[in-house]
C-alpha cells in the first residue's frame, strides 16, 4: 500500500459514521418529544450549538483564535430581523440563508485582516471588528432601533406552511433541522481533503505551505464559511425570539462562546453541541443560586478548566463512556479526544 | 484655536493615564509573551482601594495613591506566584481563556462587595476646577495627572536605561533563553516586573476614577484600550506604548469632541488600519518571535 492510498484509507475510516453519532442525534431528537415544556431553552441550546460549531470550524480546525465572533452572529441577527420587519423576504428559510450570506460577505471582507499577523493581532482585530459593529449599530439607530433593538418582528410560517407557535415547538424543530443540515455540511467539509489541509495548516503553517497548501486562501475560505454559520445562528436567534438588540454584538457573547467550546472540546464538531448543553445547564444552576453574580462562577469554571488542563479534563470525562464502549463493542474508543489544539 | 489646545491638553492627560495603566501589560506581553486580559482588574483593584481609603477612612488623596499602588502590586505578585506562572508555557488560547475567567470573577466580586454603580473619589479642593493659561483652559486634576505620569515615565525610562535591573529586564525581553543562559534569573525579573506593572495599573486606576469612571465593569470596558496601546505600540520598548497611548488619548478626545456622533468609531478604525499596515505594531520589531 503506498503512502497516498494509506492516507486515503485512514481519512475514510475517520469520516465514516459511527453508531455513537447516530445515537447522539436520536437522543437529541427524542429530547424534542420528551420535554414538551422546555422548548424555549432547548431552542436556545440549538442556536448556541450552531454558533459554537461555527467557532469550532476556525478555532478547532484552522487554529484562528477569535474574540469577536459575535460580529457575524450580530450581522445575521440584524439581517434576519430587518428582512422580516420590512417584509423584504417573508419566508424564514430563505431569509435565514440571505442573513447567513450577509454575514458571509462580512466574513470574507474581514478575513484579509485576520489572516495577517500573529495570535495577538488576530485577537485584537476580531475584537475590534465586533466592537466597531456594535458602535455602528448604536450609531445608526434609525435602522437598528439603537439600544431598544428591533421590535415588532412578526415571523411568517416556515415554507408558508408551519407557523411559529407560542410554545416554541415549531421554533425548536426548525432550529434542530437547520443545525442538523449545517452539521452534515460541516462534517463533510472537515473530512474532505480541504478539511485535512486545514488541520495541516493548524499544526504548522510553514510546513503546510512547504508541501504546497495555499495557506492564506484556505484560511480565508474557512473563515468565510464560519462567518456564514455564525450568521445563520444569529438569524435563528432573531427568528425564534422575534427580537434583535445591541447585545448580539456584546463581548460577553464571544467570551461565553469560547467557554462553550472549551467545555466541549475543539476539533471534532460535537464539542460545540455538547458544550452548549453543559454551558446552558451550568448557567441555569448558577443563576438560580446567585441571580446577579452568576458571571463569577462562569469565570471560576474557566479558570479551573485552564488550570486543570483541557486535555486532562477531557480524558477524565470521557474515561467512563469509552470504558463502557470498549466493554460492549469490544473495540477502541468511539468518542475521541480532540488532538492537541495548542 | 484655544479649544484645540485645550483638547490637546486633555488628550495628552488621557494618553498619559492610559500609558500608566497599560505599560505593565506591555511588559507582560513583551517579556513572557503572555496575553493578560485581566490587566484592567488590577487597575480596578487600585481604584477601589483608593476610593475606600479616601471616602471611608478619610485618608488624604495623595497618601492613598501609593497604597493603591502597593495593594495592586501585592495582589499581582500573589496571583503571579500562585496562578499565572503555570500558564507561561501554554498556548495563547489558554491564556486568553484563563484571564477572561479572572476578569469575569473580578467584575462579579466587586459588584457583590461594592455594588454596580459608579464610584467617585473625594478630591481635595486644590485639584478641582481649572485655570486659564494664556487663554487655554487647564484642568487642575489633568495637570496633576500629566505631572505624575510624566515623572513616572521619565523614571521608568531611567530605570530601564541606566540601572542594572533595567539592563537585565531588557536582556530578558530581547531573548529570554540567552538571558537565562547568562545567569539572569528570568522568572524572578519577571515576577518583580509583573508586580510593578500591576502596581502601576493600580495607581492608574486610582487616578482614572475621576476621568474614565470607576465601576465594576472597568476591566471589560477598558480592556480594548490597553490592548490597543500594547499592540499598536509594540512591546519591545516603553517608548512605543508611550507614543501609542498619547496617540490614542489625543485621537479619542479629539474624535469625541469633533465627531461626537462617530463615538468610539475613530479609535477602532485607527487601530484596525494601523494593525493592517504594521501587524507588529507601529514601533514593534518586524521579526515575529
Amino acid at each position: 500500500m503506498n503512502a497516498s492510498s494509506d492516507v486515503g484509507f485512514h481519512a475514510q475510516r475517520q469520516a465514516r459514521w459511527h453508531y455513537g453519532e447516530a445515537a447522539f442525534w436520536l437522543v437529541v431528537l427524542a429530547c424534542g418529544f420528551l420535554f414538551p415544556t422546555r422548548y424555549l431553552i432547548m431552542t436556545d441550546i440549538m442556536r448556541l450549538a450552531l454558533f459554537a460549531m461555527s467557532l469550532d470550524l476556525i478555532l478547532g480546525y484552522a487554529g484562528i483564535v477569535s474574540l469577536g465572533h459575535a460580529a457575524f452572529f450580530g450581522v445575521g441577527a440584524y439581517a434576519a430581523g430587518l428582512l422580516a420587519l420590512h417584509g423584504i423576504i417573508n419566508e424564514p428559510v430563505l431569509a435565514l440563508i440571505v442573513a447567513g450570506l450577509a454575514a458571509m460577505v462580512l466574513g470574507f471582507a474581514t478575513s484579509f485582516l485576520v489572516i495577517r499577523g500573529v495570535d495577538l493581532t488576530r485577537l485584537m482585530v476580531t475584537l475590534g471588528i465586533a466592537l466597531l459593529l456594535e458602535a455602528l449599530a448604536e450609531r445608526f439607530s434609525n435602522i437598528t432601533g439603537g439600544t431598544d433593538g428591533l421590535q415588532g418582528i412578526e415571523m411568517q410560517p416556515i415554507f408558508g406552511e408551519i407557523p411559529f407557535d407560542m410554545f416554541g415547538k415549531a421554533g425548536f424543530f426548525y432550529s434542530l433541522a437547520v443545525l442538523f443540515v449545517l452539521f452534515l455540511l460541516a462534517r463533510r467539509i472537515v473530512h474532505s481533503p480541504f478539511g485535512l489541509s486545514l488541520r495541516a495548516i493548524k499544526n504548522n503553517p510553514l510546513r503546510a505551505a512547504a508541501i504546497g497548501i495555499p495557506v492564506n486562501r484556505r484560511l480565508i475560505a474557512i473563515y468565510t464559511l464560519a462567518a456564514f454559520y455564525a450568521g445563520i445562528a444569529g438569524a435563528l436567534f432573531t427568528q425564534t425570539t422575534a427580537i434583535a438588540s445591541l447585545d448580539v454584538f456584546a463581548f460577553d457573547r464571544s467570551a461565553d462562546l469560547m467557554l462553550v467550546l472549551v467545555i466541549g472540546g475543539t476539533g471534532y464538531l460535537y464539542g460545540g453541541l455538547i458544550g452548549a448543553v453543559i454551558f446552558r445547564m451550568l448557567q441555569e444552576v448558577f443563576s438560580t443560586i446567585t441571580p446577579q453574580y452568576w458571571q463569577f462562577w462562569i469565570g471560576l469554571v474557566l479558570v479551573v478548566i485552564v488550570l486543570v488542563g483541557r486535555q486532562r479534563l477531557h480524558y477524565g470525562v470521557l474515561f467512563l463512556p469509552n470504558l463502557v464502549i470498549k466493554q460492549i463493542a469490544g473495540r477502541k474508543a468511539v468518542v475521541t479526544v480532540p488532538e492537541s489544539d495548542a | 484655536m484655544t479649544s484645540i489646545l485645550t483638547n490637546l491638553f486633555d488628550g495628552v492627560a488621557y494618553g498619559m493615564l492610559l500609558f500608566v495603566l497599560a505599560c505593565g501589560l506591555a511588559v507582560t506581553l513583551g517579556l513572557m509573551n503572555f496575553v493578560n486580559l485581566a490587566h484592567g482588574a488590577f487597575a480596578m483593584a487600585g481604584g477601589y482601594v483608593c476610593m475606600l481609603l479616601v471616602n471611608q477612612h478619610g485618608w488624604p488623596f495623595f497618601a492613598a495613591l501609593p497604597l493603591a499602588f502597593v495593594s495592586s502590586a501585592l495582589i499581582g505578585i500573589v496571583l503571579e506566584r500562585t496562578l499565572y506562572r503555570h500558564l507561561y508555557a501554554r498556548s495563547h488560547l489558554d491564556q486568553v481563556l484563563f484571564t477572561i475567567g479572572l476578569t469575569f470573577m473580578s467584575v462579579a466580586a466587586v459588584d457583590y462587595i461594592q455594588g454596580s454603580s459608579r464610584v467617585f473619589i473625594n478630591l481635595p479642593a486644590a485639584l478641582q476646577g481649572q485655570f486659564d493659561l494664556f487663554g487655554v483652559g487647564i484642568g487642575r486634576y489633568r495637570l496633576m495627572i500629566i505631572v505624575i505620569c510624566g515623572l513616572l515615565t521619565i523614571g521608568l525610562q531611567m530605570v530601564l536605561a541606566k540601572t542594572r535591573f533595567g539592563s537585565r529586564l531588557r536582556a530578558a525581553v530581547d531573548d529570554p533563553r540567552a538571558a537565562s543562559g547568562l545567569g539572569i534569573n528570568v522568572p524572578q525579573v519577571f515576577a518583580f516586573t509583573f508586580a510593578f506593572g500591576c502596581g502601576l495599573a493600580g495607581l492608574g486606576g486610582a487616578l482614572s476614577a475621576e476621568i474614565l469612571g470607576l465601576d465594576p465593569y472597568f476591566p471589560l470596558k477598558f480592556m480594548i484600550y490597553f490592548l490597543i496601546v500594547v499592540t499598536v505600540g509594540g512591546s519591545s520598548s516603553i517608548t512605543g506604548p508611550f507614543l501609542a497611548s498619547l496617540l490614542l488619548g489625543i485621537g479619542d478626545v479629539a474624535g469625541k469632541y469633533y465627531v461626537p456622533k462617530m463615538g468610539p468609531f475613530v479609535i477602532y478604525t485607527m487601530m484596525i488600519v494601523i494593525l493592517i499596515w504594521r501587524p507588529n505594531g507601529l514601533f514593534g520589531r518586524t521579526a515575529a518571535r
